[in-house]
């Protein structure tokens, strides 16, 4: 089975670009020109110079002890939390600004749901001097208050979007609609997996260095790089691709996603799309998604306003329709309850979606004698505010 | 003759095009507007399929849609609607809409539809000349149903020909980089562009959209084209329209107004 996209920008039946004619161009010069500007000696170099000495890579492999003593197994967290901005987003973003100057762009936009995406766009335009502006839900605005205060600080604009159920799927139409309007100096860039094809390829590559550094990491406390089990959160799924990317072909390696439950897969409030999605179009890419009958979109619901999105990335809709990755789905509260349980066991606080990956541990049959990386994709000061309302419930 | 290649076929005659959503502002009134629309003399009639997420589109409509979809529009309901107009009339009748609507509800079975409430064209603004080529060719043309692409002043000649070719009915030329609804004057870049499109003598008529609102803006528009386009300029008409009379004067007066 092939998992890496073809020349056509598909992942099995997922994936393509289904976009109007006014995105053609802006679309075109991206499909033309990632590869040929990413794959250069020159490109890499700058890339990797600033993941080392400016986000602070390589992230630590953590062999959490007292979590797995827990779990009666052997658990490690790739510490995505530790990265500057404090999440792994900044990947994406260090990549995607670099190809943005290559390209002669000189504004660049972004969609955000938690802000992760948004604080580490800003911040990489802050890094270059770019003008940045960024649309957010306005229910995200209201939930995730610190990373709104960081943008501004960063000096970037912040457009609420007012539409559907103002998270983070509206939020990325605003800023489609933006690039439509602005089609010559506008780089986009994307923060996840999704969008039309080269986005899902290109934030894959650019997020991949987490599995690169997960395979000489694990060498090193094991003498093997394949860990038997890998578990990632998914929204749109970016940290999940980029830690699932040099693993896809091992098949000896199980791949789990886990999707926000929201309040219960049934309940009507839920961003459970492989569990509850149908083959559809959302965002330019064909993918499974929440809709009706009649192809409107569903609106989501997740505590966690990163996984608040009613698709999925079309990597992950094919690892998951093919069998390669299984999917586990984590209700709200599991997922709080997860976030407190790493925080007195470990010292680490974790973000609300990386809660998600944590708390599917739960639903895992877990041998002593097995490896399992958790991709602890982001760090939960935004979420402090949620988490002490929930604390304050106890 | 189809009735869209017969609009076309009057002479130097500028055809006003009127897009509206379905089921805005009432659920029933789509059958109303259409009728209305024809007798005040519009010469084609784009229905919108409202959709959760109309991705090319701009506030306006995306309210109107959002709106109809809580009166509780569904696409059977629409087809049953334009049925009931159609037969009251011979305008020729587009109905537009995103990829994704047409998917779900099965693609040969959309245009059956279609054929049976006497649409005559469409507009997918997500479905790429490409892969309509590749997919969906063959399924129009067996039912004659012509299909409309949108072009840019970003879109290169070579493709602009290619769109051509692909083509039997019109060409959608997207005013100004933009979403729909964003109305300002016309500018003399968009003038030479609309010129260098003139100049190209394609096989299809043009009608040019986006930013057209007014008897100025139109009539600047068809100095150019077959015609142009008007969507968001009259839904925002119709925000005030209740019940089928003051609705039927409403539409009267707003299609009087571009082409009195």
């Amino acid at each position: 089975m092939n998992y890496k996209i073809d020349e056509k920008g598909f992942y099995g039946k997922f994936g393509g670009a289904y976009i109007p004619e006014m995105l053609h161009s802006n679309v075109m010069e991206l499909q033309e020109n990632y590869l040929a500007i990413t794959q250069t000696e020159e490109f890499q170099t700058e890339f990797r110079s600033l993941l080392k000495h400016y986000t602070g890579r390589p992230s630590p492999l953590y062999w959490a002890k007292r979590l797995s003593e827990k779990y009666g197994t052997k658990i490690y967290l790739k510490r995505e939390d530790l990265n500057h901005t404090g999440a792994h987003k900044i990947n994406n973003t260090i990549g995607q600004i670099l190809l943005a100057q290559k390209l002669g762009k000189t504004r660049i936009i972004a969609e955000t749901g938690a802000g992760q995406h948004g604080v580490a766009t800003a911040t990489v335009c802050a890094l270059m001097g770019l003008e940045c502006i960024v649309y957010m839900g306005e229910v995200d605005i209201e939930r995730q208050k610190p990373n709104v205060f960081r943008m501004k600080m960063l000096g970037a604009e912040v457009r609420p979007a007012t539409s559907g159920s103002k998270t983070l799927k509206d939020a990325t139409n605003e800023a489609i609609r933006d690039w439509i309007n602005n089609p010559v100096d506008t780089f986009y860039i994307i923060g996840s997996v999704v969008g039309p094809h080269p986005y899902p390829d290109m934030v894959a590559r650019f997020q991949s260095v987490i599995s690169r550094e997960m395979k000489e990491q694990l060498q090193e406390y094991e003498g093997r790089s394949n860990p038997d089990r890998i578990i990632a959160c998914v929204g749109g799924g970016s940290n999940a691709a980029g830690a699932f990317y040099h693993y896809l072909d091992d098949e000896d390696v199980t791949l789990v996603a886990v999707e926000a439950g929201g309040e219960g897969i049934h309940s009507g409030r839920s961003a459970a799309t492989s569990i509850l999605g149908t083959e559809g179009i959302i965002h330019g890419s064909k993918t499974l998604l929440m809709q009706t009958k009649d192809g409107q979109i569903i609106e989501p619901h997740s505590i966690s306003a990163g996984l608040d999105y009613p698709g999925i990335g079309p990597l992950h809709a094919h690892l998951i329709t093919t069998g390669r990755a299984e999917v586990v789905s984590i209700e709200d509260g599991e997922a709080v309850n997860a976030a407190i349980e790493l925080s007195r066991l470990e010292g680490i606080i974790p973000a609300l979606e990386s809660s998600h990956a944590l708390a599917a541990l739960d639903y895992l049959t877990l041998d002593k004698d097995e490896s399992t990386i958790i991709c602890l994709s982001g760090r939960g000061d935004k979420d402090l505010q949620t988490y002490m309302k929930y604390l304050n419930h106890e | 003759m189809n009735k869209l290649k017969a609009a076309f076929s009057q002479g130097d005659k500028k055809l006003l095009n009127v897009y509206f959503t379905a089921g805005y502002p009432q659920l029933k009134d789509t059958q109303t507007i259409i009728t209305s629309l024809a007798n005040a003399g519009a010469d084609i009639i784009e229905v919108g399929m409202p959709y959760s997420d109309p991705m090319a589109d701009g506030p306006t409509i995306q309210e109107s849609s959002k709106i109809a979809l809580q009166n509780g529009l569904t696409l059977k309901i629409l087809f049953e609607q334009v049925a009931a107009a159609r037969a009251q009339t011979e305008v020729p009748l587009i109905l537009m809409g995103y990829l994704n609507q047409m998917m779900q509800y099965g693609e040969e079975k959309f245009l059956d539809s279609c054929v049976q409430c006497g649409i005559e064209a469409l507009i997918i603004p997500d479905l790429p000349p490409d892969l309509y080529g590749s997919d969906y060719k063959a399924m129009f043309e067996e039912r004659n149903i012509e299909i409309v692409f949108l072009i840019t002043p970003q879109t290169s000649e070579d493709r602009i020909r290619y769109i051509d070719s692909l083509s039997d009915a019109f060409i959608y030329v997207v005013s100004d980089s933009s979403i729909t609804g964003n109305s300002r004057d016309i500018s003399s870049e968009q003038r030479e562009y609309f010129q260098r499109i003139a100049d190209m003598n394609l096989k299809n008529p043009c009608l040019i959209g986006f930013g057209i609102s007014d008897k100025k803006s139109f009539d600047m528009a068809s100095s150019y084209s077959s015609g142009a386009i008007i969507g968001s300029a009259f839904i925002k008409h119709l925000t005030n329209a209740s019940g089928d009379e003051s609705l039927d004067l409403t539409v009267t007066q707003f299609v009087h107004s571009i082409k009195g």
